[in-house]
Formats: structure tokens, sequence, C-alpha cells
């Protein structure tokens, strides 16, 4: 077997992850840090972030201001505490990354350009035209190459994390190119490997978005929180499911059902006025959107197509200057992927499953309830999201609490001894498993593929929009059935050799784990908030619910539901308004 | 029923064969599926073993570059439909040691980017309390186009050059370092200059232009060389003739 040891290990290395390790680095120039990655860094998924990410900045703003529109768009379910540190944060890390080289979109006079965004009184979202996720990513990942002591295991697997005598001290490690199964021993680890999209059919999500570091959390004793709340974005392109920025709507595009009737009026959501008005219409939260479609959809107004009804997102009216100006990447997918023009057409769009509000609770330094674990960005809960994410906070918390996580775990593996010799020997054992349920095992019938996608369809119909408690049965029941299934996967690939056969069979049990906990927690919430709707408890129920959903997982391997207070500290429960 | 179409796959597994193969796999073709959905199409339904990078589908993550019928492309942005009759013969991109059937190593690349600074280089620093560097628009539409690479690679696969003289640096490469010295905030453009000039094959570019051809980003990396080996140029000729201007 072989081990390596290091400080801190970052297992993720994207937006967070890096992040964390810059943060590492910079706190302790001692340590050494190393970044564990089942795709190179740059291919990770905040490269696909669009829009732009939120931080007070104009004269007219506050904290106060942001904090709010992020609780209320939570519908309090936000951890305020946390909020309230991701607020006062938020300015520093974006100008750290604007000195980092981040090409963000300026000003004529050469200070940085905001934009409106759905839920945002306030324009506080930097850009960097709509690109904004790739340039982060970029702009991290070419910065972490000036620190000597940022390692990395680029395409390196992780199965599962180690713990011993209570404390979280390495990973076990596939190194996919060669087969090789290896201990990575460390003092602290961090996750920052993002959410799992991939556990539903339709997602905006990459397609290495499987929730792993979830799963292993899970699995290590560490709770899910909040996990039943899964943001829909309303605007992705049929089939695909690709993303058409919201800033799209930022900048003035409306929504059209098929009688070209900017429909959201009917629902709450403000009157249509030509220009955008913020938290209005268009520039709602993402979740009352995806549930006014459905509404739209279910009367018979919206447009059918073979992937779907769609309804029409129409950006013409913006002209062709801004539109190549402020949102070309919406003109370059819609070209590429769409066949079509929108300059001169409308953009056919539906709501797609695009980011978990919930992961492996945290406090705010991004450490979880197992000591020497970690955890920053998508695959954490913090919570800042609560029940419904806003536009363009997501970007901002990878670097507000990759870096708060960063600083914590290094601090934390200086106080620590080496790592048990004892690990060691658990890392052989997960070897001998990964050949004798997988790469050795002549006796198995189900495909990888036909799981994954069965699983997909159940989580679609079960706990969708909408669920209700008999469609959550029913996906739970399917699921379960699945995991039976699963036991008898064969993979057709026993090579040592760049085994993705072998790599989607991980992902797939870890998205099968996920699908357990958020269809428990989805059962476990009897009211609707946020991105979660119940059908048959259509109300916000702050008496019985104002609480997290806390995921463990059972000595059956069940998942145990329980619930943990919400934090209030200045803003009490109220009124979701938008629109008046 | 849909219309079908040969692809026809390289395959290499090294644990098994000592060179590569083709193996021919009838395919659908909708009108929406690109060349990645075809190869998704043969793991899901007809062989698990075949082994490919992906990731967004979106064409922003850089995974999925791929010889296409010998041209250097995205898989995840190429249309099948675009393609018939065919067949559609898929291969590892050109320039790079085959791992395994279409994943090529990209450790060279990943080496050569690292080496050309490719992040701001500055004296001083200013403190993050003070807020963020002035860049006008103007300033940054300087460096924005080479600041869009998505590190695909599409670029080597088509260098000539590279293919020949591997210690080449590399089109992508240059591109970034001219990304950070066209940057208003950045200082490090002598430090680059001193990196690139140790590398072999600058000069060796006929700026035939292939880079730019095949880049899906519009990055325009032979341009960048183009611009770098003018300054290089008057760099010489000033520490040439005017050895006192040299720091």
């Amino acid at each position: 077997m072989d081990t390596r040891v290091h400080d801190v290990l970052l297992v993720g290395g994207g937006g967070a992850g890096l992040r964390a390790a810059i943060a590492v680095a910079e706190t302790n120039p001692g340590l050494s840090v190393a970044v564990v990655s089942k795709v190179y860094p740059m291919r990770s998924h905040t490269v696909s972030a669009e829009g732009g990410a939120a931080a007070v900045v104009r004269d007219e703003d506050s904290l106060e201001a942001h904090a709010y529109d992020t609780i209320s768009g939570g519908d309090w379910l936000c951890d305020q505490d946390a909020v309230e540190a991701f607020v006062r944060e938020a300015t520093r890390e974006m100008v750290q990354l604007e000195h980092w080289g981040c090409p963000w979109s300026r000003q004529p006079d050469g200070r940085i350009a905001t934009r409106p965004f759905g839920g945002m009184k306030i324009e506080r979202t930097w850009y960097a035209a709509d690109k904004t996720g790739f340039h982060m990513l970029h702009a991290l990942f070419q910065t972490t190459l000036r620190y000597p002591p940022i390692k990395r295991y680029d395409e390196f697997f992780v199965t599962r994390l180690l713990v011993d005598d209570g404390r979280c001290q390495g990973v076990v490690a596939l190194e996919v190119a060669t087969g090789k199964v290896q201990a990575l021993l460390a003092k602290a680890v961090i996750l920052c490997s993002g959410g799992g999209g991939k556990v539903f059919p339709f997602t905006t999500n990459a397609n290495i978005k499987t929730g792993d570091g979830m799963a292993m959390a899970y699995q290590s004793g560490a709770p899910l929180k909040d996990m039943e709340f899964v943001q829909y974005h309303p605007t992705g392109l049929p089939f695909t499911g690709i993303l058409i920025t919201e800033a799209a709507r930022a900048e003035g595009g409306w929504l059209l059902n098929k009688d070209g009737y900017r429909y959201l009026q009917d629902y709450d959501l403000g009157t249509p006025s030509p220009t955008p008005v913020k938290r209005s219409m268009e520039l709602g939260p993402r979740d009352r959107l995806s549930q006014a479609f459905v509404a739209e959809s279910k009367a018979g107004r919206a447009i059918p197509t073979p992937y779907g009804d769609v309804v029409h997102l129409d950006v013409r009216h913006l002209g062709e200057a801004v539109i190549d100006k402020k949102i070309p990447f919406v003109r370059e997918l819609c070209l590429k992927y769409q066949k079509l023009d929108p300059v001169k057409e409308m953009i056919p769009v539906r709501p797609v499953v695009h980011y978990m509000m919930g992961g492996v609770a945290t406090d705010l330094d991004g450490a979880t309830p197992v000591a020497g674990l970690f955890a920053a960005g998508e695959v954490a809960c913090v919570s800042i999201n609560g029940a419904n994410r806003l536009g363009s906070n997501s970007l901002t918390e990878l670097l507000v609490f990759g870096a708060r996580a960063g600083r914590a775990a290094a601090r934390f593996a200086g106080a620590q001894p080496d790592p048990s010799s004892a690990l060691v020997a658990q890392a052989a054992d997960e070897e001998r498993r990964l050949h004798r349920d997988f790469l050795g095992r002549t006796d198995g019938t189900e495909r990888v593929a036909d799981i994954r996608s069965e699983m997909q369809q159940a989580m679609e119909a079960g706990a969708g929009i909408y669920r209700d408690e008999e469609s959550i049965q029913v996906a739970a029941t399917k699921v379960a059935a699945l995991r039976q299934r699963f036991r008898r996967v064969a993979l057709q690939d026993s090579s040592r050799t760049f085994n993705t056969e072998l790599v989607s069979a991980l992902e797939l049990s870890n998205l099968l784990d996920l699908a357990e906990v958020i269809l428990a927690s989805a059962a476990a919430r009897r009211e609707s908030r946020g991105a979660h709707q119940r059908t048959d408890f259509p109300e916000r129920d702050d008496e019985g619910f104002l609480a997290h959903t806390m995921a463990r997982q059972g000595e059956d391997g069940r998942p145990r539901i329980e619930f943990d207070p919400v934090t209030i500290t200045t803003w009490p429960p109220g009124e979701r308004v938008y629109g008046r | 029923m849909s219309d079908t179409v040969t692809m026809e796959v390289l395959r290499y597994r090294p644990e098994e064969e000592t060179e590569p193969t083709y193996e021919s796999f009838e395919v659908p073709v909708q009108p929406e599926w690109m060349i990645l959905d075809g190869l998704n199409h043969i793991k899901d339904q007809l062989d698990g073993s075949l082994s490919y990078r992906w990731a967004c589908r979106m064409g922003v993550c850089g995974s999925c570059g791929m010889l296409v019928n010998g041209r250097p492309v995205l898989t995840c942005a190429t249309y099948m439909e675009s393609l018939l009759p065919g067949p559609i013969r898929v291969e590892p991109l050109r320039g790079f040691p085959v791992i395994r059937d279409l994943v090529g190593d990209i450790t060279d690349f990943m080496g050569k980017l690292a080496a050309v600074k490719p992040y701001i280089v500055r004296e001083e620093e200013k403190p993050v309390e003070e807020g963020e560097y002035l860049q006008t628009p103007e300033e940054l539409a300087e460096y924005k186009q080479y600041s869009m690479c998505i590190n695909c690679m599409l670029c080597y696969s088509a260098c000539p050059i590279y293919r020949i003289e591997p210690d080449f640096i590399g089109p992508a490469a240059i591109a970034l370092a001219q990304r950070y010295n066209l940057d208003s905030r950045d200082e490090g453009a002598q430090e680059r200059m001193d990196v690139l000039s140790q590398h072999a094959g600058i000069w060796g570019c006929t700026l035939v232009g292939e880079c730019s051809e095949v880049c899906p980003k519009d990055v325009d990396p032979a341009g960048a060389i183009q611009r770098y080996k003018v300054s290089a140029t008057v760099d010489f000729f000033k520490s040439v003739l005017m050895p006192w201007r040299k720091e």
C-alpha cells in the first residue's frame, strides 16, 4: 500500500477547494497541503457558473440589505449568524480575487461593475461577462501555482474517509490512470467536492457532480443537513439542461408563455415593467419562478416539445450590442446547443435541477461534527442558503467559507499528532473491497447505466418541484430496490488503467445514498418552504418546522432524521414579499 | 426509428494489447446529439469499458477534446448530424501519449502551463483593504481574449511544431503568458519573457495559425505568439543596442 502523508488534504479542486488550499498555505506556510481531485482542477464544475457573485460594494447598499435578501430568499431557514459572517466577509474575498487577477467586468472609470440578480433588492452581483465561474476558477487555479506547498493529486478518486478514534485522518484514493489504491493521510481533511445534481435526470450539473463528499461524510458519521432542498433553476435549455443564466433576465429578459404573456404577474411576483425591477417578476427568486412554470404548464399555457413543456425567454429587445457585451455566452450556448440566435429568436427554457442547498452540516469555520473533517462550498450546509439559494450567492460562498475552512483546518492541523498508522490497514481493506465488489467479481448482472437512469427518473417523479407523501414513498421504495440491485452490479471493464466504469459505479453508490437521504428528509418535512413544496402540506409551518433536518446513517444503513434549531439573530420569520 | 451511423473508435487497453485498434459501433443519430452523446450511448448501452473524459457538456470545462475525423474538436460541441453519413472516426488528441482508449496524458501540458507563471506578479501588492485595482473596460479588453482559454489542448493537437519539437511551450501556454503580460495589474512580463525565451521552438513557429483555427473559444493563440515574437524581438534589440535600459 502506497501511503502519503500531508497536513491538510482538500477533496475537490473547484473554487472552494482551491480557495481553501491558498488559505491553508497563507495561514501556515510550513504545512503540507494537497488538493485531491477526480478531475484536473480547471474541469471542476465551478467552471460552468455564469451570472456572477454577490458582495456589497455600492454606496447605496448595506450588509444588512444583503443579509435580508439572503434570509428572506431562503424562506427563513438560513442560519443568520452564518449569513452575517458571509455578507461581512464577501467583499473582502471578492477584492482578493480581483487582486489575484480575476477579470471582473468594469465600470468606465475602472471600478468593479455590478448587475442586478434574482431576489436581490440592490445591485451587488459582480460578474465577468457571463462566464464568472470560469474566470474565478481559472484565476484561483493559476494563483495556486504561486504556492509551492500546494501539491496536487489530479484524477484521484477518493473512495472513503479514514476515521480513527473519532478523528478524520485522511482518505483512500484511487489513482484513475493506474488503478492504484493509495492511503493519503492527513491531520485535517476539507471536503470541497460540490453537490450531486446527477441524482436527477435533467440537470445543469456536470457529469462529475455525484455528491461524493456528501455521501462519504454521511458514511463516516457526519450529518447531512436540509437535503430535501434541491434548487430548480427556472431557465435551462430543453434536452441538454444547459443553464441560461439569470443574468439574461437581470439585463432585461422576459419570461413568456405560449401566448407571449409575461405570466409571472399571475403568481404574486409583481407587475410587468419594460425594464427590470429588482425583487420583482423575472427577478424573483428561483424557487418561485420554477413553481410558477409548473402551474403554467399544468394550465396548458406552456409550449410542448419532445423534451417536455417549455416557456420562452425573450432577450431580443435588448439588441445585439447588449447581448454581445453582457451575455455573450448565452448567445454562444444558444447558437451551439439550441441552433438559434437569441438576437432574433426566443429561447425555449424549462426548470432544471441546479443546486443543493443542503449538505454536510458545518459550523461557521467549516468544521463538521467529525473532528478533523471540514467542508465548504456546495458540499457543505452552513447554512446561508436555507430553503432556497439566491443566484450569485454560491460563488461568493465558496470563497468566504473556503477561506474560513482553510484557515480553521490549518490551525487544527497545526495542533494534531501525526495520523495513526492503524489507518493503513483500513486503506488495505478498502482496496480489497474494490476488488471484491467490482473489479474481480464475475457473478454480477446489473448495469451501472440502468440503475443510474432508473434512480434519476424515480427522483424526478418522487421528489421534483412538487412532492407529497405518496410520491416520496414510491420513490423511496424504488431507490431501496435499486440499492439491492446495485449489490449485483457487473462491470464490463476489469482493467486497472483509467477504468471510468469503476469510477461510475462508485459514483452511483454515492448517488444512491444521496437519493435515500433526500427522500427521507423530504418525507420528514411536512410543510412547504422554499424549494421544498409538499402538495399535501402546502403552507409553511414555523411552529413545527422552523428547523433543519439532520440526516445520519443508522445502524441499519438507513437515514435517521432529527431536527436542529435554526439560528435566528436579527430577522424574525416573516412573509416573503416579491414585486409589491 | 432513427438513423444510425458507424462510429469507429480508437481502442487501446495497455493491459491487453500493445497496439491501438479501431472498434466500430452502430450508434443512433438524433438531431440534438453531439459526438459525446454518441460516445455516451456506446458506454451506457453497448460497451461499458470505453474510456474517455467529459464533464460539463457545455463547452467550458475543456475535458472532452478528441480527434473527430482527424480534426481536433470538443466532442460536446460537434453535432453527429454534421458528419453524416459517416463513418465517424474518433481518436484521442494527437500529440499526447495515450493512457487508454480516448484518454491522453496531459502532464506535459500542465507543466508548461505552470512554467509561464500564469498569475499576477507585482513588485508590491496593494492591501486588500484598499480595494480593487482600477482597470478600465479598455484595459480589460487588452487581455480579455487571451483569458478565455479553457485548456482543452486542441491547439496543441493541431500544432505542427509541438509534434516535432516536444519542448515547444505551445500555443495555449504562450496565450496565457500574454494574458497576464497584457493585464494592467501585472508587472511580470519580463519574468515570463525569460521563461519563454528559455524554451525551444518558439522561433520555429511559422504562424500557420492552425492553433487559432481549431480554438473553440476564439482565443487566437497564433496572434498571441505573434505579439510575443514582436515584443521579444524589441526586447532583444533593446538589450543589445541600449544595454542600460535593461534592468
